[in-house]
């Protein structure tokens, strides 16, 4: 089972997101209904895919990342940073394509600085991204000088809110970053190197992978995903708020590769699913804005469901449900 | 450290005798929290503003969000031996001690825009906004607006549990309360800011019948209003018109919307608490004159009538 790849539809990460869409649903029955309106498809479902797309995209990288036993904090921070120097940068009077191309720039550095600290140093990754963390929305909030910077650029404002075959360009980049990705690691040896790495780095190394490099690469990789999904954050709502872009989704991402099955031990990962995880994240709190129930529920109503999604992937839950899997397959026969 | 004391006693020295030189001159010291949000800017900007075109030598700590920097601040301002002492607290406790020293002194403070737990002889006013009139100008003008017609309002919440989140929803329900046409069909956090406030508002449009059910829309601050504005406008349809938009703030960006037609009704959340301070020091300082605790500023409404477009200009130069 470390392989998982788009063939397999029917696992407990699907079934789980069908779940909480048809309970969205009957909650709200006008859910499904998709419409086109001025050249897009508009809808609650597309709100769940666009809304859900830059903790999607923080996801793949995160995957990558936590498969090598190792994990990214820093990726609300540097979205809260790429966004700051590109609104900064087209408010200065650069063209877009330039402040896109400053702001992945910035995510590439601080992706290729926390590579440097897990791989050169060898200081723990949940300590060595803490740093950048803590700093990274300061310096964004230094860049920004504390207020929000407003801009009127169209290619930001497109990646952000634009659309591409009617769907939002965000849902588009996700998309493609997924495959492109996916692809990457399963029909190269990448993805073995990162699982080797996760599940003994010495003995990757031993047998002759370049462990640094690697290490080196998924955090830059990282950092690229975290720099995308600030671009999209700060195209969305025409700004770069520095003190509240991206607070606190690095602990959605990781939530998200979990529930996509991702092992926190490394060695064991699956991008589509983490990109499944963060549907469903997305799927709960667009449900819970349509239901119309009062905002002190909202965390409970989370929390209860991620433990039901948790406790249903349990080794525990596996053996009670490959049990009666087996009676029923064995009656079968 | 010797040194640092015999500097700051030589300070100290030099304020004195500037201060019996000039004896209409003040010296304020002012402890900020820090500039976590554009409002806070523009409070440090007019503050300094004020004190300059009243000749008042103002000296500025920036306290990074961190109490003991604040508590820092105040103790090198008492050992410099100024006439008085602003701190905008950023936490409720744990004022005690550094206020006493200050008291000792004989330097006055006053509080800026936000209240202590503590004894209320630790200083002599405190300067605020009153959360509830705002929320509660916000519901007047939407009663006188809509008069007899039925309106269908979503509130677009501030962070959960938070005291200008409950008081603004407070107001705003006293407001409303004796208007059956009106009423609040949905309410939802939006986390005070842009990106939040945008999702909250597609969810309530797609659940009101693509908006068409919804008649205005009651944001806790101008943030969220302004990103209300973009979902309403992604839905097709049009802000101000279609749904009318009320907030609270008075931020530039949503003065820009108003000048736009997009919004139709601001209440201000003053970033001037420094001039009725530095008015109640210099009664206090000249003929003893003891101002009230609480000095409550104003909360002034703005609609498309004032001038938006001016005050979006002028407010940018202030630094939100």
């Amino acid at each position: 089972m470390t392989r998982i790849s788009f063939g397999r539809i029917f696992n407990t990460q699907t079934i789980a997101l069908v779940s909480v869409l048809l309970l969205n649903w009957i909650l709200f029955p006008g859910f499904f209904k998709i419409e086109w309106q001025d050249g897009r498809l508009f809808g609650s479902l597309i709100d769940v895919l666009n809304r859900g797309a830059p903790v999607a995209i923080l996801a793949i990288g995160m995957t990558a990342v936590i498969a090598t036993k190792g994990v990214d904090l820093s990726v609300g921070a540097v979205m809260a940073m790429s966004g700051a120097v590109a609104a900064t940068l087209v408010v200065a009077g650069y063209s877009g394509p330039v402040a896109v191309g400053g702001a992945l720039a910035v995510g590439l550095a601080c992706g290729l600085w926390n590579g440097v600290l897990v791989a050169m140093l060898d200081i723990q990754p949940i300590i060595a991204t803490l740093v950048l963390m803590v700093a990274g929305r300061g310096i964004a909030q230094l860049i920004t000088e504390g207020s929000i910077v407003t801009f009127s650029d169209p290619t930001l404002i497109f990646i952000g809110t634009g659309s591409f075959l009617g769907m939002p360009m965000p849902v588009v980049i996700a998309f493609a970053l997924m495959v492109l990705v996916t692809l990457v690691v399963r029909k190269t040896a990448i993805g073995l190197f990162i699982e080797a790495v996760g599940v003994n780095r010495s003995a990757a190394t031993l047998a002759g992978i370049r462990s640094r490099l690697l290490l080196l690469t998924v955090y830059s990789v990282s950092g690229i995903c975290a720099a995308i999904a600030g671009i999209i954050v700060a195209g969305d709502i025409r700004g770069a708020d520095a003190n509240n872009a991206g607070l606190w989704l690095e602990l959605d991402a990781i939530l998200a590769a979990v529930i996509g099955g991702t092992s926190l031990l490394g060695g064991r990962f699956s991008i589509p699913m983490s990109v499944i995880g963060a549907l469903i994240i997305q799927a709960m709190n667009t449900g819970i804005l349509v239901s119309g129930y009062p905002p002190e529920f909202n965390l409970v109503v989370k929390a209860g469901i991620i433990t039901v999604i948790l406790m249903i992937q349990s080794p525990l839950a596996g053996q009670v449900l490959g049990f009666f899997g087996r009676k029923k397959s064995g009656a079968s026969r | 450290m010797s040194i640092l004391k015999k500097l700051a006693l030589a300070a100290g020295i030099a304020t004195a005798l500037s201060s019996a030189a000039m004896a209409a001159d003040m010296t304020v010291g002012f402890s900020q929290i820090g500039s976590e949000s554009g409002w806070r800017a523009a409070e440090t900007s007019v503050t300094k503003q004020q004190a300059e075109s009243r000749g008042i030598n103002l000296k500025f700590a920036d306290a990074q969000q961190k109490q003991e920097n604040q508590i820092k601040a105040i103790r090198g301002f008492i050992a410099q031996g100024v006439d008085a002492i602003l701190v905008a607290p950023v936490v409720a406790t744990g004022w005690e001690d550094v206020l006493s020293e200050a008291k000792e002194a004989k330097i006055p403070v006053v509080l800026l825009d936000r209240g202590i737990d503590g004894p209320q002889d630790l200083y002599l006013t405190s300067v605020a906004s009153d959360q509830v009139k705002e929320g509660k100008v916000a519901g007047d003008w939407l009663v006188g607006t809509v008069k007899d017609k039925d309106c269908r309002v979503v509130e677009l919440q501030g962070t959960v549990g938070s005291t200008p989140a409950i008081n603004r929803k407070k107001g705003f329900e006293e407001a409303i309360a004796g208007h059956s046409n009106i009423s609040i069909v949905r309410s939802q956090t939006g986390d005070f800011t842009r990106s939040k406030g945008k999702e909250v508002m597609e969810g309530f449009l797609k659940a009101e019948n693509g908006g068409k059910n919804i008649c205005a829309v009651y944001a806790h601050n101008d943030d969220m209003a302004v990103g209300a504005i973009q979902a309403i406008k992604d839905a097709g349809l049009k802000p101000g018109t279609d749904i009318l938009v009320v907030s609270i703030d008075g931020v530039p960006d949503l003065f820009s919307a108003m000048a736009a037609g997009e919004a139709n009704a601001t209440v201000e959340l003053t970033p001037n608490m420094a001039g009725p301070a530095f008015d109640a020091l210099a009664a206090y300082k000249k003929d003893g004159t003891v101002p009230p605790k609480f000095i409550i500023t104003e909360s002034k409404l703005y609609t498309p009538a004032d001038d938006p477009k001016g005050e979006a200009e002028r407010r940018k130069s202030l630094g939100y």
